[in-house]
């Protein structure tokens, strides 16, 4: 019965691919996405796939509403007000934001800036267990109580035996009333990857470059999370000194002072050491800054650390300049140099937003 | 594949139709089937059939469901066709009573379906049509390819709604032409003649020549095409736009379907509140038992949640049938209680007349949702429903309450029923500017068309119509002329 109607919704998701795919350069441009996010999902607000029609303005139109108020209070921000008068046989007009999931996406992105797929290494696969609250039970633990389905329930048995009284209205739940949530097991596969966001927050990097590394980061992001069945992600900021911080600090700190890469890299690689072996993980460092980096003494001890430990053990080593009007841009004719034909060590500018599209594509282009 | 009845469910059926029967219903013979919740958004998705042409939109629209019902923000318990038979769905997960209330609720619209004039005209034998229109379809997609067709699609699509409702039956292109017939009347003025032998004298051949020439330039002038103003935009591209046969025959199809569904979109109002009216009536009086009153009530307050302050069309209609109801049962109306101007009396006001539901199943067979609410609505329902109308205030940036003050809650409602809530767009000239370009005229009511929308709009006519085509409308209170030729939109203001 239903084949007709799959027929019908796979043509739509790929009109809507379509869309998505034309709007796609623009959409990672202005970042306009990632405020979108929720967990597996993503809404991308897609101008024109409803019908065009002539139709009134809903604003102009107004309507009429039933329940609480005086005039001149307010409806509620915003959200509009379809009124009751409209023919809403199957009409579909209201769709104007589609929820994507971020796997799709970043086919999307795979299939737009045409990046091969990563062949994962190591062999381990670990298996995690997730909980899903799924159902109802008539057992469980008082945390898990479900109160609208015991009440019910309550009520239900107290008007079959005759005890609820409409005008006292009271209901007191006896054990069989009780309901509770229950769980059932989901068990996934985790292969094992972890991406390593290294970003500088001296003085230099102001808040337009760090709205760069916020974009393009979640591109990237999306994009290896396709790759691999889980993977995590660690968040190191650095000044002078480098720490490890939440993903909300790593987007939102600002320091002032001066800028030692090398302790970013130190600290990148003690967390492989501990954490990650390099053998069985796959690991993507990537380092943002604006170039400057404090004495080129400093910058000979970033090179030897890529050369002995971090390039050796991960899968690539990204590094994206970001420009910045007050640094030097040293850094990346340094990496140039020393690494000129090691394909694992990837670095791209990112001289503004039109630039994140053609970065991405730098760094994940290799399939590495 | 959906399954027939079980027979507890059959059991159920016949218990509940006896019920509808005894309080005076005349549905058409009813079928249920039952189907699974994907089944159920696939029905509800194709409008309520099991099966209609392979087009996106279908899949658009069981995207939301399907998606709506995931988050729990929606399921669809019952959907009804108008059809003979009607034909009705059940979930497969219902409950007995979930059942019953449902299928309660389907006899009233069932009964609806039959007995309100709207659908009088309407073609019983949809189902029938709907799947004729599906293989109609299917072959053109294969003598032209996917591409072309849902892209003709997408255009008729876009003017569906350009159609009259009002139109008491579809009309059929080669039942009617559009030529301005040739007047009967001898177009020629002759001088009078008393005697036949002075007729070459006072009608000489020049002046009659000359007569001749000037009928004939006033019959081109006074040619109008069409000669009144067309409501039936599709029906005339059908009749004049040059199209390919199979264009011609999308076309068609999806206008049927328009009309078809008309009805529907007006008389949503009393057609919900009918059937939640019924369902209510025959669960609690009859077919509710004990341990079953609580989902039900769950069940029927769900139907008539209103979220946040949007009215719910089913309490609507409902409220307002009971309050006709209580009117007629105790003789609220006529020229005496209308002139009453005691408040207590009026209040405590009873002559215990007992007309309610003969005035119900009047209301049922000759009412609209636009005169439903003209005729019924007043101002003391107004204040019980604790209606308002609200509208969008610029500073602020936000929707407020505007009045609750009955004459502009009746207006405004009326306004938003009147042609489905949509503009009413006539054509005007066929061949205008004598260069066979369309020119559409819209009615202005006091609302704008929304722009963006009206310009893709004459873009989707024009590739329809073939020539430029232009829109009056007016925007700002001022008169304006869209045109679009094809290539480029202009804009020209016009007076009035």
């Amino acid at each position: 019965m239903s084949s007709s109607i799959k027929q019908d919704h796979a043509r739509f998701r790929e009109i809507v691919r379509g869309r998505i795919k034309q709007n796609l350069r623009k959409y990672i441009s202005k970042g306009e996405l990632i405020g979108r996010q929720g967990k597996d999902l993503i809404s991308i607000p897609l101008p024109q796939i409803d019908v065009p029609r002539f139709r009134f303005g809903q604003k102009q139109q107004g309507g009429v509403g039933s329940g609480e108020g005086e005039p001149g209070d307010t409806m509620g921000q915003g959200e509009p007000q379809p009124g009751s008068g409209e023919a809403g046989e199957g009409e579909g007009q209201h769709v104007l934001e589609m929820d994507v999931s971020l796997d799709e996406l970043a086919s999307i992105l795979g299939e737009d800036l045409e990046l091969p797929r990563i062949e994962p290494k190591g062999k381990k696969s670990i298996e995690s267990v997730k909980l899903r609250y799924s159902g109802i039970h008539h057992v469980g633990p008082n945390a898990l109580r479900h109160f609208r389905r015991s009440f019910k329930q309550a009520l239900k048995r107290s008007i079959a035996a005759g005890t609820y009284d409409a005008k006292n209205p009271i209901i007191i739940p006896i054990r069989d009333d009780l309901r509770f949530r229950s769980w059932k097991e989901i068990r996934q596969p985790e292969s094992n990857a972890v991406i390593i966001l290294m970003m500088d927050v001296s003085g230099s990097m102001g808040d337009d470059q760090k709205e760069l590394v916020r974009i393009e980061t979640f591109w990237i992001d999306t994009w290896l999370r396709s790759q691999y069945e889980g993977i995590e992600t660690r968040y190191i900021i650095h000044d002078a000194v480098a720490r490890e911080v939440d993903r909300d600090t790593f987007f939102h700190t600002r320091e002032s002072g001066g800028t030692m890469i090398s302790s970013a890299y130190k600290l990148c690689k003690e967390i492989i050491e501990a954490e990650y072996d390099p053998e069985s993980w796959n690991i993507y460092p990537f380092h943002f800054s604006d170039g400057d980096n404090w004495s080129a003494e400093d910058s000979r001890l970033c090179l030897s650390l890529l050369k002995e430990s971090l390039v050796p053990w991960s899968n690539m080593f990204c590094y994206g300049q970001v420009d910045s009007p007050y640094g030097s841009g040293q850094f990346i004719k340094d990496l140039k140099e020393a690494f000129p034909q090691e394909e694992k060590v990837i670095w791209s500018e990112i001289p503004d937003r039109d630039g994140i599209y053609r970065s991405i594509k730098d760094f994940l282009g290799k399939g590495k | 594949m959906p399954k027939r009845l079980t027979p507890r469910l059959t059991e159920l059926q016949v218990e509940i139709e006896g019920y509808a029967r005894d309080y005076g219903l005349e549905p058409f013979s009813q079928i249920f089937e039952v189907v699974t919740y994907e089944e159920m958004n696939m029905v509800a998705a194709y409008g309520g059939f099991p099966k209609r042409y392979p087009h996106w939109r279908f899949g658009m629209e069981y995207e939301r469901l399907s998606k709506s019902y995931a988050y729990g923000l929606s399921k669809i318990y019952e959907l009804v066709i108008n059809n003979d038979p009607c034909y009705a769905y059940l979930l497969d997960t219902n409950s007995d009573v979930d059942s019953k209330t449902v299928m309660a609720h389907v006899y009233g619209h069932n009964d609806f379906f039959k007995n309100n004039f709207s659908f009088a005209h309407t073609n019983r034998k949809m189902l029938d049509a709907m799947g004729n229109h599906s293989t109609r379809v299917r072959r053109l997609i294969d003598k032209h390819g996917i591409e072309a067709v849902e892209t003709f699609i997408d255009r008729c699509y876009s003017l569906e709604n350009l159609i009259d409702p009002h139109s008491p039956f579809i009309r059929r292109v080669a039942a009617e032409s559009d030529e301005t017939e040739a007047s009967p009347r001898d177009p020629i003025h002759k001088l009078k003649v008393e005697r036949e032998y002075m007729s070459g004298y006072i009608n000489p051949e020049a002046f009659i020549a000359e007569q001749r020439e000037r009928a004939k330039v006033e019959r081109e002038q006074a040619r109008r095409f069409p000669p009144e103003p067309r409501r039936d935009v599709l029906h005339f591209l059908l009749a004049h736009a040059p199209l390919e046969p199979w264009e011609l025959d999308l076309l068609e199809i999806i206008r049927e379907e328009a009309y078809y569904f008309a009805p529907q979109g007006q008389t949503k109002i009393l057609n919900e509140g009918w059937a939640t009216y019924w369902h209510s009536k025959i669960m609690t009086q009859r077919a509710v038992r004990d341990d079953e009153i609580i989902d039900y009530a769950n069940a029927h307050a769900g139907v008539l949640a209103t979220s946040g302050r949007q009215l719910n069309p089913y309490k609507l209609g409902l409220e307002l049938l009971r309050d006709i109801e209580h009117r007629w049962d105790t003789g609220r109306f006529g020229k005496e209680f209308d002139e009453c101007r005691d408040m207590a009396e009026r209040r405590n006001w009873n002559r215990q007349l007992g007309l309610g539901r003969e005035k119900l199943f009047e209301v049922r067979k000759h009412y609209n949702d636009v005169t439903f609410i003209d005729a019924f609505l007043t101002p003391e329902f107004c204040i019980d429903q604790k209606l308002f109308t609200f509208e969008w205030k610029e500073k602020g940036d936000r929707w407020e309450i505007v009045t609750r003050a009955f004459r502009e809650v009746k207006q405004k409602l009326l306004g938003m029923l009147t042609n489905f809530g949509q503009p009413i767009i006539e054509v005007l000239d066929g061949n205008h500017e004598n260069r066979g370009e369309l020119l559409l005229v819209h009615r202005h009511e006091g609302v704008d068309l929304k722009q963006d929308h009206a310009h893709d709009t004459l873009e989707n006519l024009a590739a329809l119509w073939r020539r430029p085509v232009h829109l009056h409308t007016l925007v700002d209170e001022k008169g304006m002329l869209l045109s679009f030729d094809g290539r480029e939109h202009a804009e020209k203001a016009l007076e009035f």
